[in-house]
């Protein structure tokens, strides 16, 4: 079984059903098969063999969809990437993985052409045009072509002896040494993960699904994937920038699942018109990333009566590792759960014994959702996965601290390293520091992470400068947001005589804030 | 403290003049400062990657403040927010309205 199987099978059992709702079109499973199935073929015309990776560097849009299953057909290895990223850190993912195609827009073609230039394994460019797409030819050397001619090729399909042991993405994520990871998910990793989250949220194929997570961000790239399985729709938002136009299109498509992280909820819940919206059609809302405040519980119950809540916990290295029960809620309601369904969870003291309930300590996963490693990454790799029981087996050590109750159920208390977590996503501190020491005069720079209501935590830089410089904080996070995925650029700028230092010299953080 | 610097703007200030005020506060804070970055009048900030989702909320207190204005959630929407000509029309509507 591959993960473009199920589409496969739904795009035969019900071809007309809609897939994906995005800009106003409907795009049936027999359409998204059909135009995958083109662009593997053309992916195979110009090189990619099993195993390659392909870079899908794209907003949501049914393109994207097209682009991961396009991928899978030909054997390759599908990578999302955040249409944020800059032109110097995707640099660094498509020659990280070797990436040998990259799927694009048009709008991002500035990014994407400063990268493509430095990809020297990277042979094939395919873009997506808006009506005002410049047509100047700046990928000297690269094959490019249009999304529309890669999706409509006459050729037929090689098989590729792909198994379920291959690879089927990888999805970067920040590391606390600043350098991004490449999360190696199989086919198997993520069918068994999109399945159990599937059966435990009891999708069906009635669903209609709203997506305003980046398909880029592991829980956005899961509404497809489970939408594939059970065969339901997706509508696809490209941002939440207009939340009331988020809202409209929930009542239009008559939404019943929404999926989200705190901050999601957040921008919602502040709107004053949102109780006149009829959502009524809205039977599941779950949340991840980050847990949800108590009084965040209860407006999202207010706003959403008729709907159930799961309130959930996971990391792209196994997808999800926990899920509260919704009757659990009452109870428990700070609880991220327990561990989901064909998968075990336990906590570990420093030593690695098991923990009972009631303890503290680091999370660890064993199941077949846990990834295959860091993309060469094999120091790190040996961090996080260490070896099991059974021979050859791994469990992933997540570097979370938790507690548990006495049921055995878990609670968040923070993280073994310095690992913000900002709008759902992961900030890396030392990825923040480094652009900021690439700025002229600064002298030392700490990052850390500070309590903000609508981003769970907000950015907060503190900059020692060298004699003679000066900054505004304006000029700060601006230049970060040339060089970062906004959510990493800092909302706060500090400028400090000296950063507090520990006995041995090095920074301390634990005295900013 | 931001209501001393809110200035209503007066109903014959025409759409210009919002435009290059909300272009260098868009040039200050999000672009970056390169020299030949360019910002077309109907340029969708959205779909060029100028300004995110948490962007809007800041674009929105800043024009609040600017001019005197109340955003309504009904308002806060692309044909308002997502291009200086936008913002220009909606706000020279809004402040003589």
């Amino acid at each position: 079984m591959l993960l473009q199987h199920w589409l496969e099978a739904h795009a035969r059992q019900q071809p007309h059903h809609p897939m994906i709702v995005a800009d106003g079109q409907r795009y049936s499973y027999e359409h998204i098969d059909d135009r995958a199935t083109r662009l593997a073929a053309t992916l195979q015309r110009h090189g990619v063999v099993r195993g390659d990776r392909v870079a899908i560097f794209l907003e949501n849009c049914v393109e994207a969809v097209i682009g991961i299953f396009g991928a899978l057909k030909a054997g390759a290895v599908f990578m999302p990437v955040n249409p944020q990223t800059k032109a110097d850190k995707l640099t660094y993912l498509l020659n990280d993985s070797a990436a040998k195609a990259l799927i694009t827009h048009s709008a991002l073609i500035d990014v994407a052409t400063q990268a493509v230039a430095q990809a020297p394994e990277l042979a094939l460019v395919v873009r997506v045009e808006s009506s005002d797409s410049r047509s100047d030819d700046l990928l000297a050397g690269k094959t490019q072509m249009p999304f529309a001619e890669a999706s409509a090729s006459e050729a037929s399909l090689q098989p590729t002896p792909t198994i379920d042991q291959d690879l089927a993405s990888i999805i970067y994520t920040s590391g606390s040494t600043g350098e991004p990871k490449g999360v190696m998910m199989t086919h198997h990793n993520m069918l068994s993960a999109a399945t159990s989250v599937s059966t435990y949220l009891g999708l069906r194929a009635d669903d209609i699904i709203i997506n305003v997570l980046p398909i880029a961000f592991d829980y956005g790239l899961y509404q497809i994937l489970m939408a594939s399985w059970v065969g339901a729709s997706v509508v696809l938002q490209r941002s939440l920038a207009f939340p009331v136009r988020v809202l409209e299109t929930m009542v239009r498509e008559r939404v019943t699942v929404l999926p989200g992280v705190p901050t999601v909820f957040s921008m919602m819940l502040n709107l004053s018109s949102l109780g006149s919206f009829d959502l009524s059609s809205l039977r599941l809302v779950t949340n991840t990333a980050a847990a949800l405040s108590e009084v965040q519980i209860r407006q999202i119950r207010e706003a959403f009566p008729q709907a159930t809540l799961f309130s959930m916990y996971g990391l792209t290295e196994c997808k999800r590792v926990s899920y509260l029960p919704p009757e659990q809620l009452d109870i428990r309601p700070m609880s991220v759960g327990r561990g989901m369904p064909n998968e075990e969870v336990w906590l570990e003291d420093e030593a690695g014994r098991r923990l009972p309930n009631g303890s503290t300590g680091e999370l660890v996963v064993r199941g077949s959702n846990v990834m295959r490693g860091y993309w060469k990454k094999p120091v790190q790799t040996a961090e996080r996965l260490r070896p099991g029981e059974l021979p050859g087996e791994m469990w992933l050590h997540t570097g979370d601290i938790f507690r548990t109750d006495a049921e055995g159920y878990l609670y968040f208390v923070g993280r073994k390293d310095d690992i913000i977590k900002s709008r759902g996503e992961k900030v890396s501190p030392r990825e923040v520091e480094n652009v900021l020491y690439g700025m002229e005069g600064v002298l030392e720079a700490a990052v850390i992470g500070v309590h903000d209501d609508v981003l769970g935590h907000a950015v907060k830089a503190f900059l020692v400068l060298k004699t003679g410089y000066s900054y505004s904080e304006r000029e700060v996070i601006r230049h970060c947001l040339g060089h970062l995925e906004s959510f990493m650029a800092p909302k706060y700028v500090a400028f400090v005589d000296a950063l507090p230092r520990t006995d041995t010299g090095k920074i301390s953080k634990r005295g900013l804030s | 403290m931001q209501d001393n610097q809110a200035r209503v703007v007066d109903p014959q200030t025409d759409v210009q003049q919002v435009k290059a005020t909300v272009r260098q506060y868009i040039f200050e804070n999000f672009l970056m400062g390169d020299a030949g970055v360019e910002l077309a009048d109907g340029q969708s900030f959205l779909d060029n990657h100028i300004i995110d989702s948490t962007g809007f909320i800041e674009l929105v207190t800043f024009l609040e403040t600017t001019y005197g204005i109340r955003m309504l959630d009904e308002e806060m929407i692309p044909e308002n927010l997502d291009s200086l000509e936008n913002i220009g029309r909606f706000i020279v509507t809004k402040t003589s309205g």
